[in-house]
């Protein structure tokens, strides 16, 4: 499917044996074993800390709730690429706990990065058609350059994850999802357009079609076009060419370099877009003129990647700048350079707090996006989805918080 | 000596200095902030140097903790190792809600992200739900540290623990008082949140408390299906038995977790203070409250690890969501600091902090003595 580099497959050996290999294998006793330990007996044994902080001394891939994985392969996708990022696709195992996923979701990646400790949790779509528990499914991600202070997940699991290493997953989410039946052919036409990395869920769905398709065939007229830096920056390339060639009621478009998205082209390729049910994922800038050319129209599913905000300026002497948006409540408001609970009271919020000074963590609230700074260590962090307590953190430039 | 000699008249402060009844001193309005700023530079290099072997540690103390709980059940099933599995599953238990639940609800871990590990989410081996224990605790306790009248673990709303908590009759059954709190401690911890206390003297409503009920209730529930029925009933004919194992390794764990905290709150020198004297107050004003308020307990490495580090309770709190590991690391410097600005730092082996407390409880049974 794609030129491998480094090709890794997990060793054959890697079940392990003892009691970890008895619970995990799929034979009677496995299978009861495990239906023990998921039982309400087990769960009210091991109560206040749940079966599974148990299962996972003895070996991480056992769970009865929470998901995890366990790479099984990492291969790059545009190994000649030599001025843009890495991309590579990476296989996983998931726990038995994993309940599948339709093609367009994504899973929330949790991992412990050496050196910090710090588990960090980023979402990467599925990249693989639509997924059964049990089966194995593959994120192709593009590596994002470490920053100061400020580790990167996807550099960590393009570059370092190997075979074997375990890593915390969430079940699949997202509504970004092919909502057609594939094995059911059909008039009505579907349209992808997706540009960079938003080719991922486009990619599962478009697989899914023609895997359960009625032989090999989408059973539709499916018009994928694709925007992306340059050709050899192209991933699932020789994946595409053969999609392309074969006979199977798909049309791929592929645009590179400079060649941005216009409305007058789109319409040549597909003349009815406005009503032609339509996914659209990538960077900002193609969904803003992709959002444009729909005018409105409920044909239009888009997916955003969330960018991580550049941080305008910092230092506890920079004037306060950008926007404090409170997204829950939905009141916002320019950003005073007070802490986030002193904003919020004074919007006529009132957040769940304590202590005020940062030692009770009454008030942790999540930080979705935007950079803070703590007010007592002065330290600064940009990571999105993150627990913050808002009585010692004052936004730097744009910020919202889940309040 | 333990009234707050801030409190006082200019005449008696003198005398009591004089008479050297107490090492304390006021700090100047120079010096509160200069302590403020020593203790921060030690809290920020902590900080920005938390990392692997923090979260190494946790984790391998998580995984004895369980160890020696899985280990400790097992062995019911052999009626001669029941003192080894009673032994066992109090270590789990005082692992779980000192050096681990105590600590990580308060935060010390949060900064690794994980789940397991998480203020949020944490709940411990014992019927008080963290929910209501972060609040009275997390809140209460550590902000308005030995507050008279705002930090409700002064006495626990039940005990007569400072002098100026004014002399009435009831209090002559301070000893007897005591000795239920320590054998009933994790029911005392549980209904702390209750405020009894300020109910019958008119200043909660029952319906205050209706809220907290159903959380209360199901953490009980659980707590006494899991060690009094569960359990007990797996062992088959050791069912009275293992009941009882269990109910000795909670009674265990109650009595060292009572005396471990008693001896960082209440000896002899631990010093309280007014409303009046707090409001407004500021960060220097926070530490140097809080390192009168608390005393340390001296001893080995497995100690401290028992006690969940807060035989520093000093440095606890001052540095409340620091792991708890690093206080010993940190507490030459802060005795150091406390040194220099003449301020008395409380520590002494469990022994004499012990005695220090016993004699208090049952000094102050009785009315002062003018």
């Amino acid at each position: 499917m794609s030129t491998t580099t480094r090709p890794a497959e997990a060793p054959a050996s890697s079940r392990a044996i003892g009691l970890a290999g008895l619970l995990l294998g799929d034979h009677p006793v496995g299978r009861l074993g495990r239906a023990a330990a998921g039982s309400r007996l087990a769960a009210a044994l091991a109560t206040p800390h749940g079966v599974d902080r148990y299962l996972e001394i003895i070996d991480p891939m056992l769970a009865v709730a929470e998901v995890r994985a366990r790479v099984v392969s990492v291969v790059r996708e545009n190994p000649d690429a030599d001025d843009s990022a890495p991309v590579a696709t990476i296989t996983l195992q998931p726990t038995a706990t994993w309940r599948g996923h339709r093609a367009g979701q994504y899973v929330q990646v949790g991992v412990d990065l050496p050196g910090s400790a710090r588990r960090l949790t980023r979402c990467f779509s599925v990249s693989s058609a639509a997924s059964v528990p049990g089966e194995t499914i593959t994120l192709t991600i593009r590596a994002h350059e470490d920053r100061p202070g400020h580790p990167s997940v996807s550099r960590f699991l393009v570059e370092d994850a190997r075979p074997g290493q375990v890593v915390h997953l969430s079940q699949a989410q997202g509504d970004f999802t092919l909502d057609q039946s594939p094995a059911t052919p059909t008039a009505i036409p579907l349209l992808f357009v997706t540009g960079g990395s938003g080719i991922t869920p486009a990619m599962s769905m478009l697989r899914t079609l023609l895997r359960d398709g009625y032989e090999q065939r989408a059973g539709r007229k499916v018009t994928f076009v694709h925007y992306a830096r340059s050709a050899e920056d192209q991933i699932f390339a020789a994946e595409l060419a053969q999609i392309a060639a074969t006979d199977n009621d798909v049309d791929v478009h592929l645009r590179h370099g400079d060649h941005v998205f216009s409305e007058f082209e789109l319409r040549r390729l597909v003349p009815d877009f406005r009503r032609t049910d339509t996914w659209a994922c990538g960077p900002a800038g193609l969904m803003e003129l992709v959002t444009e050319a729909y005018d409105g129209s409920s044909a239009l599913r888009t997916e955003f990647f969330k960018v991580g905000t550049a941080t305008a300026r910092s230092g506890t002497d920079a004037p306060a700048e950008g926007t404090v948006t409170f997204a829950r409540d939905g009141r916002s408001a320019a950003n005073t350079g007070a802490s986030l609970l002193e904003q919020a009271e004074a919007l006529g919020l009132r957040p769940e707090h304590g202590c005020r000074m940062g030692i009770c963590f009454s008030c942790t609230a999540r930080k979705t996006e935007g950079t803070v700074r703590n007010v007592v260590t002065g330290e600064e962090s940009s990571l999105p989805d993150e627990d913050v307590r808002i009585c010692v953190s004052a936004p730097v430039g744009d910020c919202s918080v889940d309040l | 000596m333990t009234a707050a000699p801030l409190s006082h008249d200019s005449y008696a402060e003198q005398l009591t200095e004089q008479l050297d009844l107490t090492e304390t001193r006021r700090l100047t309005e120079d010096e509160l902030p200069r302590l403020g700023e020593e203790l921060d530079a030690i809290r920020q290099r902590v900080l920005a140097d938390l990392g692997e072997t923090d979260a190494a540690y946790i984790r391998k103390v998580v995984k004895w903790q369980r160890t020696f709980e899985v280990v400790g059940r097992a062995l019911f099933y052999l009626p001669p190792a029941w003192p080894l599995a009673v032994a066992s599953l109090s270590v789990s238990k005082i692992l779980d809600n000192m050096e681990i639940g105590h600590n990580v609800m308060h935060g010390q871990y949060d900064w690794m992200g994980d789940p397991g590990l998480s203020s949020r989410m944490y709940e411990w081996d014992n019927v008080c739900p963290s929910e209501q224990w972060k609040y009275s605790h997390n809140y209460l306790h550590h902000t308005f540290t030995n507050i008279l009248g705002k930090d409700r673990d002064i006495g626990y709303g039940i005990l007569r623990m400072d002098e100026d908590q004014p002399w009435r009759p009831y209090y002559l059954g301070n000893p007897v008082y005591a000795f239920l709190l320590m054998v009933l401690f994790e029911w005392g911890v549980a209904v702390h949140d209750l405020e009894v206390d300020n109910i019958i003297s008119g200043q909660r409503s029952m319906a205050d408390n209706k809220p907290l009920y159903p959380g209360l209730l199901r953490k009980i529930r659980r707590q006494a299906v899991k060690d009094y029925l569960l359990f007990p009933a797996l062992t088959g004919p050791l069912f009275p038995l293992t009941f009882v194992g269990n109910a000795t390794a909670n009674l265990i764990r109650n009595i060292w977790a009572f005396n471990i905290i008693f001896c960082g709150h209440f000896p002899a020198g631990v010093e309280t203070f007014s409303q009046e004297e707090c409001e407004n107050e500021s960060r220097g004003h926070w530490y140097y409250r809080q390192v009168l308020g608390s005393a340390n307990i001296s001893g080995g490495k497995l100690f401290h690890i028992m006690s969940g580090n807060l035989s520093h309770q000093i440095e606890h709190h001052l540095f409340p969501d620091l792991p708890a590991k690093r206080y010993p690391e940190i507490a030459p410097e802060v005795r150091d600091i406390c040194e220099r600005y003449g301020i008395s730092y409380n520590t002494g082996p469990l022994r004499k902090q012990l005695a220090s407390v016993a004699k208090k409880i049952c000094r102050l049974a009785l009315p002062d003595k003018d």
